[in-house]
């Protein structure tokens, strides 16, 4: 059964009314699933993934839009009557019933034509038992089974009515490593087996890549790019896919094309032919990387880690945004790790531009320079410390000596990062300021850091010019971080917190700023949860410049 | 394990409850046992200095006794309808407040009402509901006027009303009376351990049984009461511990006489007789009929775990 969705459109009311701003889950979602495949929804926690599943389902309403089994419409049409199989997150097994009785829950249901007799019903249940290999276990309560047997089970139950669609919600987040691996094996046998056409979601892109026939990048409520999976990862459409797809990640730098060529910093590292010069973002996988003697991209060496098959090389560039590059080649080739410089030829296949949208600001004036960190410029907003500085002024060096000191004595973690991105102050702010800003809204909400010491948040407000100004600090002032630059409000927010960053970009609603930014997730042992991020509506930024 | 050493501390400790637990359970229990094999023991005679023979003469007499046979049959005739109906009830109120957003938090508070009302204060209001004011005689009737109750029945059947409570009133009437009243008094209790009950039932299994198009009826039976059997063990047995118990609510509608005018002691119950004996200075019934209650309760007590252990799902 082939599944369509048209211009697929969900918004969520506000929870806070006095902030206003809906929350667009996801946003004009188009896309026809063939017949008997198996797809993957894939993109960071919040993206909408489980909004279109759940849609797909029936138990939620699209606002918008209309989906198709085969060539019946079926937006209108209650849960029961889609002829869909769920599977939930935590399964959902009734705890009172056995095995059998879970299974036999579905087709008890049925009335008037399509029911069943007793026997009948037995035999589907014990065929869809042993199809997913649980047909010893029919007389054990959920609760005396594993978490890998409870996942059979479910799927058991979503099988046993021949559903048309089989949808899973984050079918393997709650089981182990190894039993992940052998549970996504065993999901892409059922579906091959059945035939049937399902869909799942995850957040896991080596999930996702791995069993799936296709898969769907999403962030934000947008479709990013569609696609079988290793063309998603051979011909990215934007920084934002190409940075999701691939372990160890994409190394991404600043550059430049300048008459006809791409530079990094200054070297010229491949041809780019009829493209008009502009500052863009160069994206490397790591396998993009060739020693070469007369490489025409130099790094500095930091490392050679050794993995058998292949050696990773860890170096640094300058304009790398991340502090070190990760690059895999081939293990016959032998790097001198004594050298100070390293160098590469880029393979074109490998390499992806990204073009650098600027960023807009609604509520600036026209003509006003705002701070771009990467750009290193000197335009300060700051204030910090005991000492208050106006909005506007430049710090003198004394000033950023004074920040640097307070930095080595560890006294501040605001001061601290600064230093260490080894730029100059910019934009720090202690209590003093915040009443001059009038508040909006938190975009993460206060989250206490991983040491327990203080509560961390991420916020919007408004100077009384009406200037969007980014708050990110505790949430008792101390520590805080005023500056119209978004990227480096999340990066401090980051840094105060856990360092896990993911760039992100998006529109607030509310402001209608859009926001370039960055998912931060905190880990909770190895799993990593996402804070909500209170922006919807997503752009495709960071257009891939094909060359 | 306290240290021999320090053992007299910890002693020391506990001193204040075990006394006052000494004094007002232990006690009491142990006095109401001797009281209760005293054969006819009276407090008065006690202190007068008069010994009692040691033996079953007390509760020989009180098993005899055809009030207390009448007594009893009220009480449990009281517990088998009111024990069910209040359960059922509370719990389709449970899941009906928990199904709608507006106006919940309203509801819940309506619906908790009667338990921080006083029940004779409450038994008043109902006793007013149902009254009949005037001479209600059959053959000399002279009303003056007709409680709510009545004047809705008659509005309904055109003239047709009936004598709850009032002198002359029918058994099955006084009856009625008592088990509206006590369902009503409670339900609060019942809904409000059922609703908790109900808050935490995972919203995934209901999803999953609409995807599964589960009839509602069916979500209810083979769903939401399974996997609220606990808290709806608990409401049925202390339940029935509280209905063995009805006193009170007796004398919020009827008064002290336990019954309507000219037929006292038509609606009482075996607590009922256990206050009487004890105004009558016959400790030694009263001891006696309150240990057969006791016994009852736990045997009732004892058959309802029985039962919910096959059909209770922790």
């Amino acid at each position: 059964m082939k599944v369509v969705l048209e211009n697929l459109t969900k918004v969520f009311p506000s929870r806070n009314k006095k902030a206003g701003g809906e929350v667009i889950a996801v946003n004009n979602f188009s896309f026809e699933i063939p017949d008997g495949k198996l797809i993957g929804l894939l993109g960071p926690s919040g993206c909408g993934k489980s909004t279109t599943l759940y849609m797909i389902s029936g138990l939620q309403k699209p606002t918008s839009g209309k989906i198709f089994f085969g060539d019946d419409d079926i937006t209108e049409l209650t849960p029961e009557n889609r002829g869909v199989g769920l599977v939930f997150q935590n399964y959902a097994l009734y705890p009172h019933m056995t095995v059998k009785q879970n299974i036999l829950f579905p087709l008890q249901n049925l009335k008037g034509a399509d029911k069943l007799s007793k026997e009948v019903m037995l035999q589907r249940a014990y065929e869809a038992a042993k199809l997913v290999q649980i047909d010893e276990l029919m007389e054990r309560k959920p609760s005396e089974l594993s978490g890998g047997q409870q996942q059979r089970v479910a799927i058991a139950r979503a099988l046993v009515k021949m559903p048309r669609v089989l949808l899973l919600d984050e079918p393997l987040s709650n089981l182990d490593a190894r039993l992940r691996l052998q549970t996504r094996e065993e999901i892409r046998r059922i579906q091959r087996e059945t035939k049937i056409t399902t869909i799942f979601v995850t957040h896991d892109q080596e999930e996702a890549m791995s069993i799936s026939d296709m898969i769907v990048v999403m962030k934000l409520g947008v479709v990013q790019q569609i696609g079988a999976p290793q063309d998603v990862y051979d011909s990215p459409e934007n920084l934002f896919v190409a940075k999701f797809l691939g372990t160890p990640p994409i190394n991404v730098f600043d550059g430049t094309i300048k008459g006809g060529k791409v530079y990094i910093g200054e070297d010229a590292v491949l041809d780019a032919p009829g493209v008009e010069d502009q500052e863009v973002y160069v994206g490397v996988r790591p396998e993009g990387f060739e020693l070469a003697e007369d490489g025409a991209f130099h790094c500095k060496l930091r490392s050679v880690e050794v993995m058998g098959r292949d050696v990773s090389i860890v170096s640094e560039n300058a304009c790398a945004l991340t502090p070190v590059i990760r690059s895999i080649i081939n293990a016959d080739n032998k790097v001198d790790s004594s050298k100070e410089e390293v160098c590469f030829n880029l393979k074109a296949h490998k390499t992806f531009v990204f073009a650098k949208e600027k960023v807009t600001w609604s509520t600036a004036e026209e003509g006003k320079t705002l701070y771009n960190f990467n750009k290193g410029a000197q335009t300060l907003n700051a204030v910090y410390g005991a000492k208050t500085y106006e909005l506007g002024t430049l710090l003198t060096d004394e000033d950023i000596a004074k920040l640097e000191k307070q930095a080595k004595q560890s006294l501040s973690p605001v001061a601290k990062f600064f230093v260490k991105q080894g730029k100059k102050i910019l934009a720090t702010a202690q209590a003093k300021v915040a009443p001059a800003v009038e508040f909006v809204q938190n975009i993460i909400p206060e989250k206490p850091a991983l040491t327990g010491e203080i509560t961390y948040k991420l916020a919007m407000g408004k100077n009384k010019d009406g200037e969007t100004l980014y708050f990110a600090g505790g949430v008792d002032n101390a520590r805080l971080c005023v500056t119209s630059d978004i990227n480096l409000a999340v990066d401090l927010h980051a840094e105060l917190i856990t360092k896990n960053v993911e760039i992100t970009k998006g529109k607030d609603t509310k402001s209608k700023t859009i926001v370039e930014g960055y998912h931060v997730y905190y880990l909770e042992g190895d799993k990593k949860v996402y804070p909500e991020l209170n922006v919807a509506n997503g752009e495709n930024h960071e257009k891939r410049i094909f060359l | 394990m306290v240290d021999s050493k320090h053992k007299w501390k910890a002693w020391l400790f506990l001193s204040p409850s075990l006394v006052l637990l000494a004094v007002f359970t232990v006690w009491p229990i142990i006095n109401t046992m001797i009281m209760a094999f005293s054969e006819g023991y009276s407090q008065m005679y006690a202190l007068a200095g008069k010994s009692f023979q040691f033996g079953l003469g007390n509760f020989e007499f009180v098993a005899q006794y055809p009030k207390f046979i009448q007594y009893l049959k009220t009480t449990v005739l009281l517990c088998v309808l009111t024990v069910p109906i209040s359960t059922i009830l509370a719990l389709l109120i449970a899941v009906a407040l928990n199904s709608i957003k507006p106006l919940r938090k309203v509801l819940q508070t309506i619906y908790f009402l009667p338990y921080v009302t006083n029940s004779i204060a409450i038994g008043l209001v109902f006793s007013a509901m149902f009254n009949v004011i005037g001479n209600v005689s059959a053959t000399n009737a002279q009303i003056e006027s007709y409680g709510i109750i009545n004047n809705i029945l008659m509005a309904i059947t055109g003239d047709k009303w009936i004598n709850w409570i009032n002198a002359g009133s029918p058994y099955w009437a006084n009856i009625t009376v008592m088990v509206i009243y006590i369902v009503w008094n409670a339900l609060p209790f019942k809904i409000l351990i059922l609703l908790g009950g109900l808050q935490s039932v995972n919203k995934q299994y209901y999803d999953a049984a609409k995807v599964d198009g589960t009839s509602k009826a069916r979500v209810l039976m083979r769903i939401t009461v399974p996997l609220l059997s606990p808290m709806i063990t608990y409401v049925v047995i202390t339940g029935f511990m509280g209905g063995f118990k009805e006193y009170s609510s007796i004398v919020g509608i009827f008064g002290a006489d336990m019954g309507p005018t000219g037929n006292p002691d038509a609606m009482n119950t075996i607590v009922g007789y256990v206050y009487d004996s004890l105004a009558a200075n016959q400790e030694g019934l009263a001891s006696a009929a309150a240990l057969i209650l006791f016994a009852i309760i736990l045997a009732v007590t004892l058959i309802n775990l029985q039962i919910s252990k096959r059909n209770t799902h922790y």
